[in-house]
């Protein structure tokens, strides 16, 4: 029974190795790095917030495969990305690049914080000049 | 006056990219195609009824074309099987089938029991032509201009309502340049 149990227990936590082909994908140590670092960094376009190196879907499996050629023929990191924006767009990317709409969502935090601060800095020196609104007698009869 | 008219602006802007960001209509799962007014990827592929025979793009060269990705493991297929029965018999623009990550047997025997809408159908058992097309979910239907460009994707089972909305307007464009 208690074998029985560690079985399934086994099995559970071996749950994930059974979907993915986790296998090396080439002999080569630094191409099998590269490998990985890609797919780390592509998004799974039917399943959308996982990696398609987490992914078992089919279309993942496929991209993977996909990238795996690319490599074997010698393309660069970039050419292989470039292949995969030409086609899906760069939604693909987990980091999308700093371009177009894209580019705007990038810079809007130090935009704002621009537009603030010299909203804020003009307000500030504004109260700063402004006389006080009271009358000298006041101010006399507060200090003496 | 200034000091209020510019906030204003400002605010009307944003309310107006939050009113975009948040429309409910917008579907996130539906990614735009990069080739969108590109011409389409080249493809060249066993046909599905005569595997020695290929197809591709020049199949439709020159013409106003609906390329449909399909599938027999793929549910929307079926929804929308019935329209496409319809449009192969009603409509003047010729529907080239692909066979997507499927196996032969099935598809040979789903276009005998469902009907067959397609001129031709290639085969694509192993996504390569999906890949190059951006395909990620069947069913996905292109529309493709005479000049071999992409004018339209629709993502999804192909409704009435697509048709008529989105792809018959275009069909009329596309070929109203010429006769």
């Amino acid at each position: 029974m208690s074998r029985l149990f560690l079985g399934v227990i086994f099995l559970l936590v071996g749950w994930s190795v059974w979907a993915i082909d986790t296998g090396r994908a080439f002999e080569d140590d630094e191409m099998q790095a590269r490998y990985v670092e890609i797919i780390s960094e592509v998004r799974c376009v039917q399943c959308q917030n996982q990696t398609i190196k987490d992914s078992n879907v089919q279309i993942a499996s496929d991209l993977r495969r996909e990238i795996r050629r690319l490599l074997s023929e010698g393309k660069t990191n970039a050419q292989v990305f470039e292949f995969l924006v030409q086609r899906y767009g760069d939604f693909v990317l987990y980091r999308p690049p700093m371009s177009g709409f894209s580019l705007l969502l990038w810079i809007a935090p130090g935009l704002f914080l621009l537009i603030g601060g010299i909203v804020a800095a003009r307000v500030i020196s504004k109260r700063m000049t402004m006389p006080l609104d009271v009358d000298d007698d006041e101010i006399d009869q507060v200090t003496s | 006056m200034l000091k209020f008219v510019v906030p204003l602006i400002a605010f009307g802007l944003l309310v107006g990219v939050f009113i975009k960001g948040l429309d409910p209509e917008r579907d996130l799962k539906k990614l735009p195609s990069p080739f969108l007014g590109k011409e389409a990827p080249h493809f060249d592929l066993p046909r599905l009824k005569v595997p020695n025979e290929r197809i591709s793009n020049q199949a439709y060269d020159g013409e106003v074309a609906i390329v449909n990705f399909w599938a027999t493991w793929c549910v929307g297929c079926r929804q929308e099987h019935g329209f496409l029965m319809e449009l192969s018999r009603t409509s003047d623009v010729p529907i080239y089938g692909i066979d997507w990550r499927d196996q032969r047997e099935p598809a040979l025997q789903w276009l005998s029991q469902l009907g067959d809408p397609y001129v031709a159908s290639g085969f694509d058992a192993d996504s390569v032509t999906g890949i190059n097309w951006g395909v990620y979910g069947a069913p996905e239907t292109f529309l493709i201009g005479k000049d071999g460009r992409v004018l339209l994707k629709h993502l999804g089972p192909l409704s009435r309502d697509a048709w008529e909305n989105d792809f018959l307007p275009a069909i009329v464009a596309a070929e109203g340049n010429q006769p």
